[in-house]
């Protein structure tokens, strides 16, 4: 289940377990969109959630750093409570989660260069300014963006948006992974480097995800494991063959479509 | 006798939704004002905090002032203007031309500078804060930040009011210089009188106490209007039609609260001095 896993003491002393849900529960004015939602996502795993549009996908990651408040149930990342934490631990736990918007979400005031600085000034007090932008500058070319340093968001495209915020999230080198939809809108060539990205970022430092996706070429090269949402539930749970050789509809039904 | 009461059950079942209606707006209206005050109170907690943005109050120091200039100087200017062109006549009537400097300095000093420019600076900077911090929320930058560590309320907020409230001022006293300048002009249009007359006999009428009051509801104008931009962008729903709406409702939302403490600002300094 667990791939490309070194026993390094570093990772020896991590929780065997980054991510524990239990019943969570979730819904907007009268309509439930979680229902009792348990879920575990383990060290230095990536985990693909599929669901269609409207199904909860989103409300999930975002209940698992609290920009939503969850109705009902628990979520412990690395240990902690996030429902019980107070302002200042919470920061500290936001800063070791990564999470890219399924929206992109770039500071559209503010040039490329600044968007990744924002996050790093912050949470990487310590570096220097020189280090600052050595960082900056990497990551950049890791996404393939080193020329758009001093670019606004809007003079870029769609895919270099989505490429640039996936820089900003990584820049701070996160422990947990959660991606919004990487792949969406973009060409197969683009999507296959984002993918190859995501296991790059994995195996360079041992970070553990959860990646919401619709594109099944993303989930082939990324899962180690699947579960699909459906109606607020967890419909399917498996790796990837076993939703490929899946005879129910339903999954069948959006492999195909997909594929 | 059955379709009487069928009517009258209807008319009961529709009164008492309008009756559901109107309570659920009052409601929304009532739990509008305790937001309100609520985003009041991070703000202000928001502002006592350690850790100041103050770049970022910079920044917004120059988008607020510097950038609203050349509207200031031209309403500034042409509101000098037509206070004397519009006030002559009555003093000519009266014989009292060389009241006009004076009696307009001390209107716009004391009234219209003031307001005017408020009013002004809510319609663009109120706009500009909304539609901005609407548009953040509606993207999930807002989102974005406080996953990053950031209090979005201390970088976003509280950087905007503090600018809004030492700026206005400032702009004030620009206009109201300005409007004085333009009442010169419009006193030279017909007749010629010399600036340093002008400014003189401007000055015997005006004192301390006149700028004072003034003054000091021009920072209370600049917070109304910070504040009211930055809870209208920041409450604005999901969707893009609600950072228009977010805008809109700013600009409408603080040039009634411009005047309402105007009003109490007025009757303030009645009752003191
Ligand atoms: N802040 C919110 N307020 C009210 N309803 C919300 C909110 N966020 C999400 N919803 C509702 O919750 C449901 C699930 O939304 P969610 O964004 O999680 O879907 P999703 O699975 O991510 O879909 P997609 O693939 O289109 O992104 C939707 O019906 C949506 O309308
Ligand atoms: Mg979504």
């Amino acid at each position: 289940m667990i791939k490309n896993k070194k026993v390094t003491p570093e990772s020896t002393k991590k929780p065997k377990m980054v991510i524990e849900i239990n019943n969570l529960s979730k819904g907007f004015d009268d309509m439930q969109v979680l229902k009792k939602l348990s879920l575990k996502l383990y060290d230095g795993e990536n985990l693909v959630v599929l669901g269609k549009s409207g199904s909860g996908k989103s409300v999930l990651i975002k209940c698992i750093v609290r920009l939503l408040n969850p109705d009902q149930g628990t979520i412990m990342v690395l240990g902690e409570n996030v429902s019980e934490l107070k302002s200042k631990k919470l920061a500290r736990l936001r800063e070791k989660i990564g999470f890219l918007f399924q929206s992109g979400a770039l500071y559209d005031s503010m040039t490329i260069k600044e968007n990744l600085e924002f996050p790093l000034r912050r949470i990487k007090k310590k570096l220097s300014k020189k280090e600052r932008d050595k960082k900056i500058e990497e990551t950049l070319e890791h996404v393939g963006l080193a020329d758009t340093l001093h670019k606004m968001p809007s003079e870029l495209s769609g895919g270099m948006r989505k490429r640039a915020s996936l820089a900003r999230t990584i820049v701070v080198d996160p422990m947990i992974m959660l991606y919004d939809e990487p792949t969406t809108g973009l060409d197969p060539v683009t999507s296959g480097g984002i993918s190859a990205l995501i296991n790059d970022v994995q195996k360079k430092y041992l970070t553990s995800s959860i990646i919401i996706t619709h594109d099944i070429e993303c989930a082939r090269a990324t899962a180690d494991r699947i579960i699909m949402l459906k109606d607020g539930e967890i419909y399917m749970e498996g790796n990837i063959d076993d939703f490929e050789n899946s005879t129910d509809e339903v999954i069948q039904s959006f492999f195909k479509q997909k594929a | 006798m059955s379709i009487n009461t069928l009517v009258v059950k209807q008319q009961v079942i529709k009164l008492s939704e309008k009756t559901i209606e109107k309570t659920k707006e009052a409601n929304v209206f009532f739990s509008g004002i305790g937001d309100f005050f609520l985003f009041l109170w991070k703000t202000t907690r928001e502002t006592f905090s350690l850790n100041f943005e103050f770049n970022e109050f910079l920044r917004q120091c120059f988008q607020i002032g510097y950038k609203t200039l050349p509207l200031i100087s031209v309403t500034g200017l042409i509101m000098g203007l037509v206070l004397t062109i519009q006030s002559r006549p009555v003093l000519v009537d009266f014989g009292a031309v060389s009241m006009l400097p004076g009696m307009v300095s001390l209107s716009i000093i004391r009234e219209m500078g003031p307001v005017i420019t408020a009013l002004i600076c809510a319609g663009k900077i109120g706009s500009g804060i909304g539609a901005e911090l609407g548009s953040m929320k509606v993207s999930e930058q807002i989102d974005a930040m406080e996953v990053s560590s950031t209090h979005p309320i201390r970088f976003l907020v509280v950087t905007r009011v503090l600018a809004a409230t030492l700026m206005i001022p400032v702009l004030v006293l620009y206009a109201d210089a300005l409007g004085i300048l333009g009442s010169w002009a419009g006193a030279n249009i017909k007749g010629s009188v010399s600036f340093v007359l002008f400014f003189n006999q401007a000055f015997r009428v005006v004192d301390f106490m006149d700028f004072l009051p003034a003054v000091i509801k021009t920072f209370f104008f600049g917070a109304v209007i910070g504040l009211v931009g930055c809870y209208k962008g920041y409450s604005a729903g999901h969707g893009t039609e609600s950072v228009g709406k977010a805008a809109n409702s700013a600009v409408v939302l603080a040039s009634l609260l411009v005047i309402i403490v105007d009003l109490i600002a007025v009757q303030i300094t009645d009752m003191l001095l």
